[in-house]
């Protein structure tokens, strides 16, 4: 795994410039990126009820054009517009591909009251 | 081709701006020691992720409250449009995770001898600390409320809890035809819009329980901070009539016995006075030497979150010195928790740490017990300012305060909720 990443990072350096060193230098990157989305869609894209949407185990292809239309205002939303501005298409495919990459299952528990 | 592990850290290292390494890191078992001071929406979350992404590093929350009671939606409660119970949450689901939730209060960090003290007398050792400490109120700028009994009886209500109940008691043993004075301090503050949330929340209470009651706004601030179109839509719509707004209302202190509120030119009695003083980074990060901004902030790495100040010590949340158009909000904590997470984890594993640092906030507003909106940001960090800045065309607010939009404010609640502590 870690020589893996090396050999990424090294890679892309041959090619382009130090920005993306640091990108593939950490593995991590597209969970990081997605993270930001967890604070409204829940931890890991699995939404407590639902409401905004859970991403987790979605399509990947669906997952990217929504984030695409909604950045290009061809989607009616009331936030997702603005969020998805915020990002690159290079980072939009990431999030599209770390929400599709994990298990949908059951929703995260809301914590207990008191 | 292949390098070593040094080889291509020196080599990364030299041709880029990338990663802050860690050498050694470990003592002890396992992949190293977290302690987190404050269980709120910054500590509580780094706790929870730490664990998540990493459960070989030991975690251990210090937290002097027994349940962690939610700013956001307290409004609500004073407002009548939500319950206590609706915002007031265990730490046991974090103890089900396997982090160790210790109830007491951080009294000083050692950094030479990487140790917490704690008020009961034990040291916990940590190969990182996060301080999530949240705010202190600057009562000393306000004379007369430098009590207890003072502050019960002009409640600011801007920490949820027993104030929130007791500023609700007052609304709702008040009579009709009472009025209401919020005095919002002078930017910055936890929770811009908070203010004037709270400014519909009572409207909306008494235009359903005492229709003939009056607000008076005293804004410290030349204008409303936040959502400014969208507040005055509603104030100038739902709330038509109740609502004297008084922009440059600096507080000078207040008259306990009297109820009212003394501002330099001009005195304001109130039947129930809510005075939200000024804030400053929590005691802890005083005495730990981590206030680097005005005498209030903790100034911070973006990629990161640790110190300016202080190695090995990193701050979340309200404490710290907001980047450029970085609101102090739970959104905020929520997403500084998470880059800190990761980078404390990449630190301890001697990783590489992400240096393209992405947050994002979201932040909602009730206008009423049905209807919402929201501002929203993303941010990017430049590594050439060494700082985290909005990113150009991104963000913005809602159209309209609308319920499809209180639908989205209370899952965001709840995922919030169960981000920190689920």
């Amino acid at each position: 795994m870690r020589r893996a990443t090396i050999l990424l990072a090294v890679c892309i350096t041959v090619g382009s410039g130090g920005l993306q060193i640091a990108i593939a230098a950490d593995s991590q990157y597209p969970r990081s990126l997605a993270a930001t989305c967890f604070t409204c869609h829940g931890t890991d894209g699995r939404s407590v009820n639902g409401v905004p949407p859970s991403l987790a185990g979605q399509n990947k292809d669906v997952l990217l054009k929504q984030l695409q239309e909604f950045r290009d205002g061809k989607r009616p939303a009331t936030i997702m517009h603005q969020h998805a501005k915020g990002y690159t298409n290079e980072q939009l495919d990431l999030i599209a591909g770390y929400f599709a990459a994990v298990i949908p299952g059951r929703a995260a528990l809301a914590p207990v009251p008191r | 081709m292949t390098f070593s592990r040094r080889e291509f850290i020196k080599w990364s290292a030299a041709g880029a701006g990338v990663t802050a390494m860690s050498g050694c890191a470990t003592m002890g078992g396992g992949a190293g020691r977290v302690v987190v001071v404050g269980g709120g929406y910054g500590g509580a979350t780094a706790a929870k992720f730490i664990k998540l992404w990493a459960p070989d590093i030991d975690v251990t929350l210090v937290e002097p409250n027994q349940h962690f009671i939610s700013c956001p939606i307290s409004n609500l409660v004073l407002g009548g449009n939500a319950q206590m119970g609706d915002i007031t949450f265990s730490y046991e689901g974090l103890r089900s995770r396997g982090i160790r939730v210790i109830h007491d209060s951080a009294v000083a960090i050692d950094a030479d001898k990487r140790q917490v003290r704690l008020t009961g007398g034990d040291s916990l050792p940590y190969d990182r600390v996060i301080v999530s400490p949240g705010v202190e109120f600057q009562f000393d700028q306000i004379p007369a409320l430098k009590s207890a009994e003072a502050q019960n009886r002009i409640p600011h209500a801007w920490k949820a809890g027993a104030q929130t109940v007791a500023l609700r008691n007052q609304l709702t043993a008040m009579r009709d035809g009472g009025i209401y004075v919020l005095q919002i301090p002078m930017a910055p503050y936890r929770c811009p819009p908070g203010p004037y949330e709270r400014v519909c929340q009572i409207a909306d209470y008494f235009k359903k329980a005492k229709p003939k009651s009056k607000i008076i706004v005293l804004d410290s601030n030349p204008d409303i901070t936040s959502k400014k179109g969208l507040f005055l839509a509603a104030w100038n719509g739902l709330y038509k009539g109740m609502i004297d707004y008084r922009p440059n209302s600096e507080i000078a202190d207040v008259d306990i016995k009297g109820m009212t509120v003394k501002l330099q030119f001009d005195d304001v009695k109130g039947d129930v006075i809510n005075v939200v003083p000024a804030q400053r980074a929590a005691d802890i990060a005083v005495k730990s030497g981590l206030i680097t901004a005005n005498n209030r902030w903790c100034g911070v790495d973006w990629t990161t979150c640790e110190s300016v100040a202080v190695k090995s010590v990193h701050v979340l949340g309200d404490a710290t010195l907001s980047a450029s158009a970085m609101p102090k909000s739970g959104s905020m904590a929520n997403q500084h928790a998470k880059v800190c997470a990761a980078a404390v984890i990449a630190l301890l594993k001697g990783q590489p740490v992400n240096a393209d640092t992405m947050m994002m906030n979201t932040c909602y507003s009730f206008v009423s017990g049905d209807s919402a909106m929201h501002v929203a940001s993303v941010h990017r960090y430049d590594a050439s300012q060494k700082s985290i800045l909005p990113v150009k065309g991104s963000g913005g607010v809602s159209a309209a305060a609308s319920g499809a939009e209180a639908a989205y404010a209370w899952g965001w609640a709840r995922n919030i909720w169960a981000e920190a502590l689920a």
